[in-house]
């Protein structure tokens, strides 16, 4: 249906005459454009172009755009243009294109590449000093939260916090078995095989169980924790603020944070101490079961052993780190999620934030928890 | 677009349509023809399956039986190829505007050239402009993102979206809900102008009596189902059937009626 466009320049003296034929019309657009870029070194050298429309069998806000351009550049030069023979249902359209792009607004104007690297650096170090800002007002919104449960303990969401700790604690409970049961096997494995070349097999018990119940056992349950639970709270949160589900929460007189957060944030202070738990206690049978296959060691020696080896200090050691970085999973994670703004790409942006920096900050509370316990002598 | 070897008649053809969501039935053998170059308007009760019937015709929703026809192009049972070819001959206006959040409004209009034409960055630029300022945006709203625009500004970028293409048909989902009467009356000229100087077919749900008088060729309601009466809106406000006497006669649309007509 659609016919092959095109443009005939004919030059008569200082006069210029084109005529356009055929679809003028974005299925042709890559075409339309060669043309109209073809003629425009003829169009600059006339001084007054005709601009013959009668060819013309379709065309479109494309098709009408670029003839458009062609009178406005000869206009532009202080040339004479004059179009002739537009057919009637189109006299509305070319009419319309006529009005527009008269106004361009000021491109802005583009920056040096070094000054906007340097830009953006400053950035981001003004932002972190935001970063602080928003968790330390996180912190104090669920301290105030707090305090308002303390008085009134019927305003704690009971139900919402039991439907949280069943989703980050119980449905929780097979991925990090799994896991820190292969890593407890990992590090096992990894201990006879050197250790056996200096006659050291039985020391891999020490191993296992100080490395586990001190260090391992949580860092690992709290990073997957914030992996998994971290990042659905921002999400959560994320969408909701999207929807303004938020704003409407705050405007009917309850604080999102006691309705929203609390219950999330108390959940995972609950669930991560007793997940260490359980993600030590795998890790400890993974040691044990890679101690029979593949160390020769029976049960009955490994625990002895892991009896001599740890003490109580060690698992308290492990598991007082827990509920703080619980606390800065669960107030990171909830504080990006308000900072989210209308679009898809922001969820995104702020929930890998979420997960990012809350990992980096379980490793940085376990760094400090360390040389605490060194200083005290635990 | 008039000088087509043989034009169809009708730009939308829907022949015996069923379609259904588990046991129950939303529409109930339909059948409705739009004639090309003229407004729609698509009346029927909230949850009546207007909205269904819309998704049913552009392909998202598969239908139970029933044959849909949009610009001589089967829908739906020859697979998606088809569809997709017809899709670049209409555009759509969601009910929320759909808008990409991640894209700026120029980048959300342009979307369809990139992806459809292979025009140059300064060309599709000036397309997009020149779109815009059709819909009535002016060339600073271009870098914005959806989230910075209002409701009525959603609407008319998600317009000018839907007209990237140059569609023959362009399909609105409610386009003058949630804005106010100016507002309103200015997107109903915006269409009937763009439907005068681009030659458009245009298929509209809408629930805006003033949208029906004032800029409707035809109207079609759709109760139970099926199309119980379809005609200019004179014709419509004469009908016996019960639901659109209530619909046409109840006591707001009598209040608009004196100044209206």
């Amino acid at each position: 249906m659609a016919t092959e466009p095109l443009l005939t320049a004919t030059p008569l003296g200082d006069v210029l005459e084109l005529r356009p034929g055929g679809s003028w019309t974005a299925a042709n657009g890559t075409t339309l454009e060669a043309l109209t870029g073809a003629v425009a070194a003829q169009l600059d050298r006339a001084t007054t172009v005709k601009l013959d429309m009668a060819g013309v069998r379709e065309l479109d806000t494309i098709g009408a755009w670029l003839l458009e351009k062609i009178s406005r550049r000869a206009t532009a030069a202080g040339h004479h243009a004059e179009v002739v023979g537009v057919a009637d249902n189109y006299a509305g359209l070319i009419e319309e294109l006529h009005q527009v792009n008269r106004r361009n607004p000021a491109p802005v104007p583009a920056l040096n590449p070094l000054v906007a690297k340097l830009n953006d650096i400053g950035q981001a170090a003004a932002g972190s000093r935001e970063d602080v800002a928003a968790f330390l007002q996180m912190l104090g919104a669920l301290f105030l939260a707090v305090v308002g449960v303390l008085r009134r303990p019927r305003s704690l969401r009971t139900t919402s916090l039991v439907y949280q700790l069943y989703r980050v604690g119980f449905q929780a409970i097979p991925i990090i078995v799994l896991i820190t049961f292969l890593i407890g096997a990992i590090i096992a494995q990894q201990g006879f095989f050197h250790f056996r070349k200096f006659g050291a097999d039985s020391y891999v018990v020490d191993m296992v169980g100080i490395l586990v119940l001190r260090e391992l056992g949580v860092l690992i349950v709290a990073i997957m924790v914030a992996g998994r639970s971290g990042s659905a709270y921002t999400a959560e949160l994320g969408s909701m603020k999207m929807r303004e589900e938020i704003d409407a929460l705050s405007t009917m007189g309850l604080d999102p944070v006691e309705v929203l957060i609390l219950p999330r944030i108390i959940a995972l202070v609950c669930a991560l101490p007793i997940l260490s738990f359980i993600g030590s206690m795998a890790a400890l049978y993974g040691g044990g079961l890679v101690a029979q296959l593949y160390g020769d060691m029976t049960p009955a020696i490994y625990i002895a052993r892991l009896h001599d080896a740890v003490s109580v200090t060690s698992f308290k050691v492990g598991i007082i780190k827990a509920p703080f970085m619980a606390l800065a999973i669960g107030v990171v994670a909830c504080s990006e999620g308000l900072r989210v703004k209308g679009s898809a790409e922001s969820l995104g942006k702020q929930t890998t934030t979420s997960v990012v920096k809350s990992i980096f900050l379980v490793i940085v509370l376990d760094g400090l928890f360390a040389v605490f316990f060194a200083s005290i002598g635990m | 677009m008039t000088e087509q070897a043989s034009p169809p008649r009708f730009a939308i053809r829907v022949k015996d349509l069923v379609v259904g969501f588990g046991r129950q039935i939303v529409i109930d053998h339909l059948s409705l023809d739009v004639r090309r170059g003229e407004i729609l308007g698509l009346v029927g009760a909230s949850g009546g399956g207007k909205t269904v019937l819309l998704r049913t015709i552009i392909g998202l929703i598969p239908p139970r039986s029933g044959e849909i026809e949009v610009m001589g192009t089967v829908i739906g049972r020859s697979q998606e190829r088809s569809t997709q070819r017809a899709a670049g001959r209409w555009g759509i206006l969601f009910q929320q505007g759909a808008l990409f959040s991640s894209l700026t409004v120029r980048q959300n209009v342009q979307f369809p050239l990139r992806e459809n034409l292979h025009l140059s960055q300064a060309l599709m630029d000036e397309i997009a402009i020149a779109k815009l300022e059709m819909v009535g945006l002016a060339p600073e709203d271009a870098d914005k993102f959806p989230a910075e625009l209002s409701g009525g500004m959603t609407k008319r970028v998600a317009l000018a979206r839907a007209l990237a293409l140059d569609p023959a048909i362009v399909f609105l989902d409610e386009p003058t809900s949630g804005l106010d009467p100016i507002a309103a009356g200015e997107f109903d000229a915006l269409i009937k102008t763009l439907q005068q100087t681009l030659g458009l077919t245009v298929f509209m749900v809408t629930h805006d009596l003033a949208s029906m008088y004032t800029e409707c060729d035809r109207v079609a309601a759709l109760a139970d189902g099926r199309i119980v009466s379809i005609g200019p809106m004179h014709e419509l406000l004469q009908s016996e059937h019960p639901w659109v006497r209530a619909y046409f006669h109840g006591k707001r649309s009598q209040m608009l009626q004196p100044q209206a007509s």
